[in-house]
């Protein structure tokens, strides 16, 4: 079948906002070969069985727990999954991986080792290191004979990376670099054997470092006491006078910075999938508990109150979920070309990280916040049994937490969205000028009363406005500062506006592109629950573009033009409103019945 | 050692068991399939065991139709070397046996082994039937096995105790609970699955003796009742007044 679908080109970075997608260029979860299920149910074995049963013992933090549970993951494959096969690594597709990650959501707080471990502690060393360096390291990173972490945080630096303050200065024989400085909040910091140290080269050049544990100098603070993720040990990281070899400089001196970033961007895309898949796990406790637990004389399941909460877990996982993976075939396509066109794996990698560096940051928002919703409403489905830690809920709660504030809070991640797509538009790599000039003569123009024919018709035409309605914002907001007007740094507010759209709009898309696929194929259920689905999504985002595009017209501009953006705000958020009781009444008992997440 | 594993699919623990209108045949809408447990955590493992000490090769068969490959690609992605499936809709434990045996016959396996049930039919009947048509000893419900030289030491479960047996190769066996531990596939296992030979063979004529007429499902258990368990005179009310157990 795929043969004979015509594919267009694949999307770049951002483009996402400027140019169609057709269902064929998507990825989604239904997809998943025969190999990757066997892989899937591998994962789900290994998360059940090793991980799961010992999640007490984890959080007491017992004494090894963590390494040899890390280790077990390594005998099964895991830890380098993504890595080159020279240094024992699987080199699985993007997807795959995405998969991988997914299915470990459950695992609690153990999916920070796990996470810490093989992405922000070992990705350094394969992006930037040496081939010396890759030899030395990765096999062991792989085998799980070794343990990394990351330490870019500082007690006076976290958002603000780059302005940390240790040191490192060259020895006075030029063979070492002597380190100083403190890090916190370093995940892995308990067990590591590597830390991977970001410090300034002669106080201000931003450079990383490899550091192996028991050099003199280097101590560690006492474990933190944290609302969750309690089972990962999280601590300071003390460099008293460390000398480190010259070898073990990581890349450029002064280029940190591409180290730091570029590993983030993976990182973010990653944290998504930890949280779709640990999102999945806990609505499915809530699920079963509102079908066990009887008020009133039936099942609390019954209520429509709890429909609705059950039928909005699902719709939030099932849109952020097929971004994802909409956006890990991006990925995985451009992986591939790179590789095509004579890119070593470890480049390729990189570059196509890098390529969607603002979707990455925009799916980190989405499964974090769709994970902290989840969360939320299976304890309160729990009611007074979710407030309590005999109960999986509570933990669950206290876990999630963590996901908005690390690999840069959702703050930054919203700034970082919408200052990497003007950066680009600027740079000339993305024309959202012309298409937003389009837009503003389409404004000046009658809207067309055309009745819309064919499956989804309505829900293209709201996804093409939605698209419009971005560019009528940012572009007049990007005109106004051209103008000297309004400079966009100080407007953080009208940011967070774009940047709400920009997910809700990738999401939206995702969904829609998920179920036009889903309607050509064998599913497990009937196309209604889908359509359900993606129309009281597309109907919630309608009503949110409304007001944050709303909200951000009415704090740059007045007057006349005012009037003709609110005029196109109404033009394009004209989705007629699905009946979402009925929709969401229909979704929450295909839940119900399952008896799980099921989608 | 030339080991050959049976290998059948069954459905999937959760599965929500169910007949088609006429009750004579299981409603296969939804039904996720695994590999029979006891073939796959018990008989392929210890198989694999032996190998990997003394050298030799596993092999897995499975007499069904192409959509049984995803079963037996899981056992060799756990770590049989080849599988054979002998192309069929399936038939009775007896036609089961009748097409393994044609196989195995030509094949000169040492050690012939199955799960000692699969667990939806639970008939335990393929295993001794297949060592009738190779001619070869039975030992059935094994949960040890240990091989030496051309002799295997084999526990068998037996009511209340263990009987220990021995026997030389070749043999057919039926693995039970304890004869080894269940393996996960891993990362690279899976990736080398599809590289390993699967080979298709037809199956022979054989007509079946015995047709499956009617299931039915068990009556639906009615409600459990929770007993405080600081209140055993209502307890002992309950078992004797509701329950007529005591
Ligand atoms: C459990 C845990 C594990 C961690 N693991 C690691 C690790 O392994 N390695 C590592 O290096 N770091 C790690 N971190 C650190 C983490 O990345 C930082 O906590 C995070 O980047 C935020 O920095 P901060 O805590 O200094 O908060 P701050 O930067 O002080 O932020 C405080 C608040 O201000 C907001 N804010 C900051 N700047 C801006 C701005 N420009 N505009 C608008 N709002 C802004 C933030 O969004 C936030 O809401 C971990 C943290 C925790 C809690």
């Amino acid at each position: 079948m795929q043969d004979t679908l015509v594919k267009s080109d694949v999307l770049k970075g951002g483009e996402y906002l400027i140019k169609p997608s057709k269902p064929e260029d998507t990825f989604i979860p239904e997809q998943i070969n025969e190999e990757q299920q066997m892989i899937k149910e591998t994962v789900k074995d290994y998360v059940y069985n090793e991980i799961v049963p010992k999640v007490l013992r984890l959080e007491k933090q017992e004494e090894g727990l963590s390494v040899e549970l890390l280790r077990k993951g390594a005998d099964l494959g895991l830890l380098g999954s993504h890595m080159p096969e020279i240094y024992g690594g699987m080199e699985m597709d993007t997807n795959t991986n995405t998969l991988i990650c997914e299915t470990l959501g459950p695992a609690g707080g153990f999916t920070v080792s796990f996470a810490a471990h093989t992405g922000i502690g070992m990705l350094p060393i394969l992006y930037f290191g040496s081939e010396d360096q890759k030899a030395k390291y990765l096999p062991g990173l792989i085998s799980g004979e070794l343990q990394a972490s990351y330490c870019l945080t500082e007690p006076s630096s976290g958002s603000d990376a780059l302005a940390a303050k240790t040191r490192a200065d060259l020895s006075e024989d030029g063979t070492h670099y002597i380190l100083n400085g403190q890090k916190m909040w370093i995940s892995n910091a308990g067990f590591a054997d590597i830390f991977i140290v970001f410090a300034q080269v002669d106080g201000d050049k931003f450079t990383g470092f490899i550091v192996e544990k028991g050099l003199d100098g280097l101590t560690l603070g006492a474990e933190e006491l944290k609302l969750g993720i309690k089972s990962s040990s999280t601590r300071q990281v003390f460099l008293e006078n460390v000398k480190v070899p010259k070898e073990n400089v990581l890349g450029e001196i002064g280029k940190g910075h591409l180290i730091a970033f570029n590993v983030l961007n993976i990182g973010r895309f990653k944290l998504c999938a930890l949280s779709l898949g640990g999102a999945k796990a806990s609505a499915t406790t809530g699920i079963q508990y509102a079908n066990e637990r009887k008020q009133f004389k039936q099942p609390i399941a019954n209520f429509g109150a709890i429909k609705y909460k059950i039928a909005q877990q699902a719709i939030r996982l099932f849109a952020s979920e097929s971004a994802l993976y909409r956006v890990s075939n991006l990925i995985q396509e451009k992986n591939k070309e790179e590789m095509a066109k004579g890119a070593s794996f470890a480049e390729a990698k990189l570059i196509a990280a890098e390529e969607y560096a603002i979707e990455c940051a925009l799916l980190k928002i989405s499964g974090s916040e769709a994970l902290d919703y989840v969360v939320d409403e299976t304890l309160q489905i729990h009611g007074g049994m979710g407030y309590s830690e005999e109960g999986t809920a509570a933990r669950a709660y206290r876990d999630s937490r963590i996901n908005r504030i690390y690999e840069g809070t959702n703050e930054i991640n919203r700034l970082l969205s919408v200052n990497m797509l003007l950066k680009k538009a600027m740079k000339g790599q993305l024309d959202i000028v012309g298409p937003a000039w389009a837009v503003q003569k389409e404004l000046s123009s009658m809207p067309s009363f055309d009745k819309l024919e064919g499956a989804y018709a309505e829900e293209t035409k709201a996804v093409e406005d939605f698209k419009k309605l971005i560019l009528m914002v940012a572009g007049g907001a990007a005109k106004m500062q051209m103008d000297g007007k309004l400079d966009l740094r100080d407007e953080q507010e009208i940011i967070m506006n774009v940047s709400d759209m920009l997910l809700d709009l990738l999401e939206a898309e995702s969904t829609l592109l998920r179920v036009q696929r889903l309607a050509e194929m064998d599913t497990k259920f009937d196309q209604d629950v889908y359509d359900a689905i993606l129309k009281t999504f597309i109907t919630d985002v309608t009503a949110k573009m409304n007001k944050n595009a709303t909200d951000a017209l009415v704090s740059f501009v007045e007057g006349d033009l005012l009037r003709t953006f609110l005029m196109g705000v109404k033009r394009f958020t004209k989705y007629t409103p699905t009946n979402v009781k009925a929709a969401r009444r229909k979704i929450a008992n295909t839940m119900i019945e399952a008896n799980e997440y099921c989608f | 050692m030339k080991i050959l594993v049976c290998v059948s699919k069954a459905p999937d623990t959760t599965t929500k068991i169910a007949f088609n209108a006429d009750g004579t045949a299981l409603n296969k809408d939804g039904v996720q399939y695994i590999m029979n447990p006891y073939d796959e955590w018990y008989a392929l493992v210890r198989a694999l065991e032996l190998k990997e000490a003394a050298g030799g090769s596993v092999t897995i068969i499975n007499v069904g139709p192409k959509e049984n490959d995803t079963v037996i690609r899981k056992g060799l992605a756990i770590g049989a070397d080849n599988a054979v499936r002998i192309n069929s809709n399936g038939g009775s434990a007896m036609y089961i046996a009748k097409q393994i045996a044609e196989y195995a016959k030509g094949e000169s396996f040492d050690v012939v082994i199955t799960g000692k049930e699969t667990i939806d039919e639970n008939r335990s009947e393929v295993g001794a039937m297949l060592a009738e048509f190779l001619d070869m000893p039975f030992i059935s419900y094994a949960s040890k096995m240990d091989v030496a030289g051309n002799t295997a030491t084999i526990d068998r479960d037996i009511e209340g105790g263990t009987e220990t047996v021995e026997v030389d190769t070749p043999f057919v066996l039926s693995a039970a609970k304890g004869l080894a531990e269940q393996r996960i596939p891993n990362m690279r296992g899976i990736m080398m699955a599809k590289r390993k030979p699967l080979n298709v063979v037809e199956a022979v004529a054989f007509d079946d003796l015995v047709v499956p007429v009617h299931y039915e499902l068990p009556p639906a258990k009615s409600a459990v009742k929770l007993v405080d368990p600081e209140n055993m005179d209502e307890l002992v009310r309950l078992l004797h007044e509701e329950a007529k157990a005591l």
